[in-house]
């Protein structure tokens, strides 16, 4: 009986995660027109926009491979897999244990990884300028984003979320130096991977600005729906992870019972509205940078990262 | 018999080959025979190995045979780190001899590769078996010169004869320092056996000279930064099989005469060696990933990138010493584990890769990515192997490469408790240079992939590349069923490891392969777990559901049409990303580190109609401020004393007389 109700949360967690993760794209680019004094397409436009894509056939280019045509399902599950394994309305779920955050990073790797791979298969220019220019951001990105993994598990003492959510939900954290520094690398990472601004802009389709874009150029009907909706779930995977690591109020822990899971359900609708707006108040602010720049950004997060770590190795209470 | 006894029968068999390869060399059968006695040799003796690590862990047997040194003989012994590391030189061994069935049909000149290829594999087997140090650096330099002959196949290539020349005197630099460690080791009375060596305290003076000489000698062999500088021109040199058995396996061989010397034979480490271990392996991840990104040589793209995983091993070997002098015996046990775990995992994918260029050369007679693109058509189950080999390098999950990496993160997470100040910034800045070459790794095989397979073919040549024969591609479907088992059942591996670190550093990770659902749990399953299968389980699971779900209820319709390229296809292929231009925002960020960069640019003025033109010139820093120096001081030397050899009789005999005089005055002062 445990198991059952234990796979339901589980299975719960994964089709919660689908479903929201459409909904938080919307209400960013809700937030984002309205504060451009523009009426914006309604917060449920993401959901349509997927279904218009499923329903389309796909145009596929002469010379596209296999690998071409499996890569938008194997990015859009390992993404999910990942967004899956992060804790959002609770800690403890049966299978938290298959990967700890460093797996998780690694996840999101193996999906970019495919992704760089499919914009240089047609054999277009742009193609080749996305992949190139994101596994430039991605490889400053990463190292940056596994330091404030070293942050995070050095002062939980475990790498698994579930532990770090709960731990950071004590009483004994405290306020550190180390978790400032790492949170706002950890910001500055989920803008850049995430394609945001100042990093990439998201709604861009001018040829020289763009990253993201340019590497799915090709891509048409079901297929670019897999792929906007492994960008969905991303965006959702990194606000989940800020949330519960830095914002664990609420997270109802192993074992709870309903009253608690719904509870940590609102506690958790509450936080991904709040940092949508704000993630959308960032953007509505800034001015996308240059792409050597970003180099300078990213450079930044990955010390912010360093330093974090070396503070704890100096001492484990900082 | 005793399992030393068999393996030896195994290397004679070995060495029989090799003679009768020698005998029969211009016979058109001697490439078939020559493989299959190496592929079922290897085969059956990694058979055996495995029998004896699953049957009887721990065990060691030794013989000694009337050979070598009169007083001495010549001793073999098979303990657990040695049965390891002949695990990994004769999969690899029995890999490349099963791809050598098929692609050595094309060798121009078979009789310079099939006798030094059996004997090659023989010395790699012999000096991991060597008990004494007279063997061990007798078999080593045999190893290092049947492999040089192996570089110098196609010796009417400059490019070949110059690689050969480095590694000769690279190789002969490496031996030197070995055998001045195995003199400081066995002491004025001359003690060679390993026994003995282990037997003797060692001062710290002479355990830390030993030291520096082991990095410099087993380092130079297995290419630690900044001793790599022959590796990435005498590995492609050789026949494809022969540089995954170089990169794979040689290097290996290098890494086990560094562990043998420094975690067996020279007692309790000190605590600064890990810190020059540290040092050196994160310099030569990182260094060597980003060499590896500027190349456009397929072959040479993939030896640099062994310098980098080399860099991994010793990160993992540098913090197994840190712990094991701060009496942390079972996070030493981890940090060992996850060394020696990358060590297999290197040995398979860097073969795999190895024989994927290999083939992309079989098919297309070219090595550079700048000449192919659009093989994934024309050779499916290349690619595919390719891929896989790609994906493990570049330590993305579920394949075995982010299982060792990961292991070596979880080993560093275990390092705020050491004691010294020094290793408290060394460790987490190691930590963030592994975690920055992960992530170029991967740039660097999306490169590779993507240049070499994707997208549209730049020459005819690629066009029209054929399919590999069965065998090339059974070895690499081999290898790349293997990264799939070691990634998503690492729990076997590190059981298997388990003798290993129980001699070497007296503690173990816990079993894993009792742990339910097979996840592996390094220390205690709070703070870190992870479970490849589970994961690989998941991914299948859920893009398949995906797939199916669309297909089923939403739409199939597919229509093949020209390329979009936001309206303005071009149909030249030149119009491509190419190697260069795909490295270049990463050579801007990092390249200054490895290489000094010159960009010029050639643009006409207007009315010209010459081309504009764009020119980068790479130079390595490392050989402009080390090696250059040596060699114009060579070159100097040699300049003013070739004058000695125009003198008349006379002055020569005054030369001997006062040597000689010379010297009695030396050791008259001296007594």
């Amino acid at each position: 009986m445990a198991v059952i109700l234990d796979l339901l949360v589980q299975g719960a967690q994964m089709a919660l995660v689908l479903l929201l993760a459409p909904l938080l794209t919307g209400l960013v680019r809700k937030t984002k027109a309205r504060l451009l004094r523009r009426q914006g397409a309604p917060i449920v436009q993401p959901y349509r926009d997927l279904l218009r894509l499923l329903r389309k056939e796909v145009v596929l280019a002469e010379n596209a491979s296999w690998l071409f045509r499996v890569a938008p399902y194997l990015i859009f599950a390992s993404t999910w897999v990942a967004a899956a394994l992060v804790p959002t309305f609770a800690t403890g779920l049966m299978f938290n244990w298959t990967a700890d955050l460093i797996a998780i990073i690694a996840l999101l790797g193996s999906a970019r990884f495919f992704l760089a791979l499919s914009g240089m298969d047609i054999g277009t220019s742009f193609g080749g300028i996305g992949s190139s220019r994101e596994v430039m951001i991605a490889s400053l990105a990463e190292p940056a984003m596994l330091l404030i993994v070293f942050t995070v598990a050095l002062i939980a003492g475990s790498t698994q979320l579930s532990t770090v959510s709960a731990f950071m939900a004590s009483p004994s954290v405290g306020l550190r130096m180390s978790l400032a520094l790492a949170l706002v690398a950890l910001i500055m990472v989920a803008l850049a991977e995430n394609a945001r601004i100042p990093v990439d802009n998201p709604s861009s389709h001018l040829e020289v600005t763009m990253v993201h874009e340019a590497m799915v150029l090709e891509y048409s009907g079901r297929h670019l729906a897999m792929i906007e909706f492994g960008g969905f779930l991303k965006l959702l995977l990194y606000v989940s992870l800020i949330a519960s690591v830095f914002m664990p109020w609420g997270i109802a822990d192993h074992a709870a019972g309903p009253v608690e899971y719904a509870f940590g359900a609102i506690a958790y609708l509450i936080k991904l509205a709040l940092v949508g707006v704000l993630l959308a108040v960032f953007e509505t602010a800034i001015a996308k940078m240059r792409v050597f720049r970003v180099s300078e950004f990213l450079g930044a997060a990955l010390m912010l990262g360093l330093l974090g770590t070396l503070l704890l190795f100096v001492s484990r209470s900082l | 018999m005793t399992p030393v006894a068999v393996l030896l029968w195994a290397i004679a068999a070995l060495l029989g080959t090799a003679v009768m390869a020698v005998a029969l060399s211009r016979a058109a059968v001697a490439t078939q025979l020559v493989y299959s006695a190496c592929a079922v040799i290897c085969g059956v003796a990694l058979l055996f190995l495995l029998v004896h690590l699953v049957g009887q862990p721990g065990s060691t047997t030794s013989l000694s045979l009337p050979l070598g040194l009169p007083w001495l003989g010549a001793h073999f012994r098979l303990d657990p780190l040695a049965t390891f590391f002949l695990i990994v030189v004769d999969l690899g061994g029995a890999a490349a001899s099963v791809y050598g069935l098929g692609y050595g049909r094309h060798e121009t000149a078979p009789h310079r590769v099939l006798p030094f290829f059996a004997a090659f594999l023989a010395g790699m087997n012999l000096v991991v078996l060597a008990d004494d140090a007279f063997t061990f650096l007798l078999c080593w330099e045999f190893m290092s010169l049947t492999s040089w002959a192996l570089v110098m196949t196609h010796h009417q290539d400059k490019e070949n004869t110059r690689a050969g020349y480095i590694y000769l005197v690279m190789a002969s630099f490496g031996t030197l320092a070995l055998l001045l460690a195995f003199g400081l080791l066995a002491g004025p009375d001359g003690h060679y056996g390993f026994a003995a060596i282990r037997a003797t305290e060692h001062t710290p003076a002479v355990a830390g000279l030993v030291l520096a000489l082991a990095l410099l000698g087993a380092g130079s062999k297995a290419g630690l930064v900044p001793l790599h500088v022959w590796l990435p021109l005498a590995h492609p040199a050789a026949p494809s099989h022969v540089s995954a058995l170089m990169s794979g396996v040689m290097t290996k061989v290098a890494i086990y005469g560094f562990v043998r010397i420094v975690f067996d034979l020279l007692g309790q480490p000190a605590w600064w060696w890990s810190l020059v271990v540290l040092f050196l392996g994160g310099i030569s991840t990182v260094l060597g990933v980003i060499y590896a990104l500027m190349q456009h040589d397929l072959k040479r793209l993939l030896a640099y990138h062994t310098v980098e995983n080399i860099g991994i091993i010793y990160i993992g070997l540098g913090l197994a010493l840190a712990f094991q002098t701060n009496a942390m015996n079972g996070a030493a046990a981890l940090a060992l584990a996850a060394a020696l775990f990358h060590v297999l995992n290197h040995s398979i994918f860097k073969s795999l890769l190895f024989f994927g260029a290999g083939a992309v050369l079989t098919a297309t007679h070219e090595r550079d990515m700048e000449h192919l693109g659009g093989l994934i058509h024309r050779m499916p189950y290349t690619s595919f192997a390719f891929l896989v080999g790609c994906v493990a390098i570049s330590a993305l999950p579920p394949l075995n490469g982010f299982v060792s990496e990961w292991l070596t993160f979880q080993a560093i997470l275990q390092s705020t408790n050491l004691p010294q100040w020094s290793l408290k910034i060394m460790v987490p800045a190691v930590g963030g240079l592994l975690a920055l070459s992960a992530a170029l790794a991967a740039a660097c095989f999306v490169k590779a992939f993507g240049v070499t397979f994707l997208g549209r073919p730049r020459t005819p040549a690629a066009a029209q590349a054929q399919e590999v024969d069965r065998f090339s591609l059974g070895a690499m479907f081999i290898c790349a069923a293997l990264c799939l088992l070691a990634g998503i059942l690492p729990g076997l591996v590190i059981d298997g490891l388990a003798p290993v670190t129980l001699s070497l550093i007296g503690d173990r990770m816990p079993v894993q392969t009792s742990i339910p659902w097979l996840s592996i749990v390094p220390i205690t399953a709070g703070r870190s777990s992870y479970n490849g299968l589970l994961v690989f389980a998941f991914i299948a699971f859920s893009a398949s559901l995906a797939a199916y779900v669309i297909h089923r209820f939403a739409s199939r319709a597919l229509r093949r049409a020209p390329a979009w390229d936001c309206g303005y296809p071009d149909l030249s292929p030149v119009t491509q990303y190419t190697a260069s231009s795909f490295a270049q925002p990463i050579r801007r960020v990092f390249g200054d580190l490895a290489f000094r960069v010159r960009e010029k640019l050639d643009m006409p003025p207007p009315g010209d109609i010459r081309p504009a033109r764009f020119i980068a010139t790479l130079r390595d820093r490392i050989w402009d401020t080390l090696y250059m120096p040596v060699v114009r001081a060579v070159n100097f030397g040699a300049d003013h004393l070739n004058r000695l050899q125009f003198l008349t009789i006379r002055r020569y005999l005054n030369l001997v007389f006062l040597t000689l005089i010379t010297l009695l005055l030396v050791l008259a002062i001296w007594r």
